[in-house]
């Protein structure tokens, strides 16, 4: 259970440095009156809409939900039935379009900032078809695991590869869902770059986390994360 | 503090939002985007599996003290009855009333918003928790019956054909109904926790916000983290179970036939379930604390005693809640240097929940203690909640939890410190907030006859069954029959314990029948029939109109605490009343 321990310490760091502004230590029994306005009502800093707050609270879930299944992988590969699995070469393939795809929307991230929609539209298509890309490379890649033996049930490294991979899928699958209505909305005639900027925005946060985890787990299957976790063991000894 | 000229503020820091306006009754009263009405649905449906779940005990108790009275109970039955009155109570009944029930009534309310920053997603996480209950009671009607492996659901033995639903759909439809519950309780908890965070009127800074929001807030927050580690545990269980992987699942030969499982291991799943479950008793807990200290500071017309320490108590017993799991795994095994480290942590939390004891006591020394309803339950809580939470002192200890552990004490422990206690204070919250939601009160008789039977009742089933427990009595046995150590006095114990099971459910159709009458023969409540000071009793309207505030949103001027201020004309001062010297001053946000 290391591993979601130590996600919950970052969890953790977070909500002290939050709270650490948030007068904790204040004694509201002494303090009638209205409040000053915080700092975010400059003209510099625009408040941060709810839903981006909302999207980071989720992203939170999110990482808790990866860093347990990813602790169970530990614990359950401690035990003397486990073969590791080789790690197919598409997987290459596909972690490379992932990144491009996530790249293709900092870009239309950028173009939707400044206004411009003739560059928007052909970035947010390019994204979204990476991403389709990817989720089919996916299964292509379990198709050819599975047409080479190693099927779901025989071994837990098996296993834990088809769920794990499957969890990112449906995530990635979520995400592409809000991607394809964005861009279906970006191509529309009378849009409103300015009304697309938050929706821009907010895919490319998600997009970013979701190969954030993937690298994680692709880290996982290649065996590195091994490596990096004996490495760490002889360190400390 | 800076003194400036009053008007030079602008009336609300938060952007005013524009609000869903429903069209036709199906989206008004039904598919409703307002909270108040989520908040309501939410609540009459977890009540109304919650009966289910009495009706369950009341089942089981009748099978303890007249083993073979009622011809159908068979064990398989027993078993299938104690998980269903487990998960119902706990998940579907506790979970879902504090946080979808109370969260989204009070806290739009509290921290003066129009609604849920989210309102659709806020619809979505009822439907979506009703599908979930549906799922759960299909249950009972699919061939084998529900799951019998009682509510923690260990494996290997739930997926197997030795218990009741293991290899039939009962296990499959308890897995699916929680992964539906996990999905639907975050779509919820992603509003409680922004609203909180973005949706305060201006002037309601964190710490002039009401304790009931307090623990409503990190109970969410803490909902959010843990309900994953079921999340994961369900789904792999379900693979272990359909696919045939082995997570979870060691070698085993099953009637005679070796089956293809090999190598999981059950302890991973004891892991990611207590990770999940440990912090799900104070996602029950610490909302019934901050409401608690609500109901205490308004009916004994005082100020919360040590507001900041309540605060931090909160927060602390939120963060330690998550390092103290494996304490519910004391007998499986575990390294000894592990339940020495468990057992620390857990008793550790009995310094900040000891804190929020005595300021409970503290708040009502010398207070002008009101016995009101709400007061009434609020005491019963804390006499509950520290008998309860002694025993924890006990069970906390490795020692001491080895040989008690498999015995009806912890039956009776959890009993009390989650069970009765936090019902203690939804019931008190239901008597103070009704008012609100109907604009009428619940009338005080029957609320009088219905508080008694419950508090003493429960008193007599749980005390006694710590003293079984002490002499030995096994929990989850289907029927003792003749055994040596255990003396026929436990017998006539167990009976006297039925008889009261019955009584104090019988003692609910009265509170039942109040929430019905008092709805259209309630006398009439006015705004603010108790002289509260936070938000939620300030509204325009009672029960509140759609958006709350009408034209304009309120501002707060002080902390939620302002009763018998010297001075003052009268007793409480609401928040959004200015500084009486008409002189505006700003203090930091």
């Amino acid at each position: 259970m290391s591993v979601v321990l130590i996600f919950l310490a970052a969890i953790a760091a977070i909500m002290i440095w939050w709270l650490s502004g948030q007068r904790l230590t204040s004694k509201p029994w002494l303090e009638t009156g209205s409040v000053l306005l915080p700092d975010h009502h400059g003209v510099d800093r625009p408040p941060v809409p709810a839903v981006k707050i909302g999207l980071f609270v989720f992203l939170g879930v999110v990482g808790a939900l990866f860093s347990l299944a990813v602790s169970a992988y530990f614990m359950r590969a401690a035990s003397a039935d486990w073969w590791g699995m080789p790690v197919p070469r598409l997987l290459w393939v596909n972690t490379t379009a992932l990144a491009l795809s996530s790249a293709a929307l900092q870009w239309a991230k950028r173009e939707a900032q400044q206004g411009r929609v003739e560059s928007l539209r052909p970035a947010l298509a390019t994204a979204l078809a990476l991403a389709v890309f990817f989720l089919a490379g996916q299964i292509q890649a379990w198709r050819e695991l599975t047409a080479a033996g190693y099927v779901l049930a025989d071994n837990p490294a098996n296993s834990f590869f088809y769920m794990l991979t499957g969890l990112h899928g449906l995530h990635i699958l979520g995400g592409l869902a809000v991607l394809a209505h964005t861009t279906v909305r970006a191509f529309a005639a009378d849009v409103q770059p300015e009304r697309l900027r938050l929706s821009v925005d907010l895919s490319t946060i998600y997009s970013h986390f979701m190969l954030a985890v993937w690298l994680l787990l692709f880290a996982l299957f290649a065996g590195w994360a091994n490596d990096f976790v004996d490495l760490c063991r002889t360190l400390i000894s | 503090m800076v003194e400036i000229p009053s008007g030079s503020i602008p009336s609300a820091e938060v952007e005013d939002v524009e609000l869903y306006h429903p069209h036709s009754w199906w989206t008004k009263y039904v598919f409703s985007q307002d909270a108040k009405i989520i908040a309501v649905q939410y609540s009459i449906t977890a009540i109304s599996i919650g009966l289910v779940a009495l009706v369950l005990s009341w089942l089981m108790r009748i099978q303890l003290a007249f083993p073979g009275a009622l011809s159908f109970i068979d064990a398989d039955h027993y078993y299938q009855f104690i998980t269903m009155h487990g998960m119902i109570m706990v998940i579907y009944l506790l979970t879902a009333l504090f946080l979808g029930g109370f969260g989204n009534y009070l806290i739009p309310l509290m921290v003066g918003a129009r609604d849920m920053v989210f309102p659709y997603a806020n619809m979505l996480s009822y439907w979506i928790y009703l599908l979930a209950v549906l799922i759960l009671v299909a249950g009972f009607f699919a061939p084998g019956g529900p799951t019998g492996a009682g509510w923690t659901l260990y494996p290997p033995q739930s997926v197997l054909s030795g218990t009741p639903g293991g290899k039939d759909w009962g296990i499959l439809l308890m897995l699916t109904s929680l992964i539906v519950f996990i999905i639907g309780f975050t779509m919820g908890g992603l509003n409680y926790v922004v609203t909180v965070l973005q949706g305060r009127a201006r002037g309601m800074t964190l710490m002039r916000m009401p304790l009931t929001v307090w623990g409503i807030f990190t109970a969410t927050v803490m909902a959010l983290l843990a309900f994953p580690a079921l999340f994961v545990a369900c789904v792999m269980m379900l693979f272990d179970r359909v696919l045939g992987t082995s997570f979870f699942m060691p070698a085993i030969v099953e009637m005679g036939t070796q089956l293809q499982h090999g190598g999981g291991s059950p302890i991973l799943f004891q892991h990611l379930f207590w990770f999940f479950g440990h912090p799900e008793v104070y996602i029950v807990a610490l909302p019934a604390f901050g409401i608690v200290s609500d109901l205490i500071s308004t009916h004994a017309r005082k100020n919360i005693f040590g507001y900041r320490m309540m605060v931090w108590a909160i927060v602390i017993i939120g963060a330690l809640s998550f390092v103290v799991w494996a304490h519910h795994m004391y007998v499986s095994g575990m390294h000894p240097a592990f339940g020495f480290f468990f057992a620390t942590t857990t008793l550790i939390i009995a310094i900040p929940t000891a804190i929020k004891v005595y300021n409970w006591v503290l708040t009502l020394w010398r207070g002008d203690i009101h016995l009101t309803l709400p007061m009434l339950f609020a005491l019963a809580f804390i006499v509950t909640f520290v008998n309860g939470g002694l025993t924890g002192l006990f069970l906390g200890n490795v020692v001491v939890d080895v040989p008690l552990s498999d015995t009806m004490f912890v039956v009776a422990h959890f009993h009390m410190v989650m069970g009765v206690a936090p019902i203690l204070v939804i019931f008190g919250a239901i008597y103070h907030w009704y008012p609100k939601v109907t604009g009428r009160m619940l009338d005080e008789t029957l609320g009088q006859i219905h508080f008694w039977i419950t508090f003493l009742g429960t008193y007599a089933i749980f005390f006694p069954m710590h003293y079984l427990g002490l002499l030995g009595v096994p929990r989850r046995y289907f029927e003792m029959g003749e055994t040596a150590f255990v003396p026929p006095s436990a017998h006539t114990l167990n009976i006297f314990i039925t008889v009261m099971a019955l009584v104090v459910g019988a003692g609910q159709m009265v509170f039942l029948f109040n929430l019905v009458w008092s709805l259209f023969r309630g006398r009439e409540a006015g705004g603010n029939p108790w002289r509260a000071t936070t938000l939620e009793w300030q509204t325009p309207q009672t029960p509140p109109a759609h958006g709350n505030w009408g034209r304009d949103l309120p501002v707060v001027y002080r902390w939620a605490y302002d009763y018998s201020v010297p001075g003052a004309a009268e007793d409480f001062i609401p928040q959004n009343v200015p500084a009486s010297d008409g002189v505006t001053r700003e203090v930091p946000a």
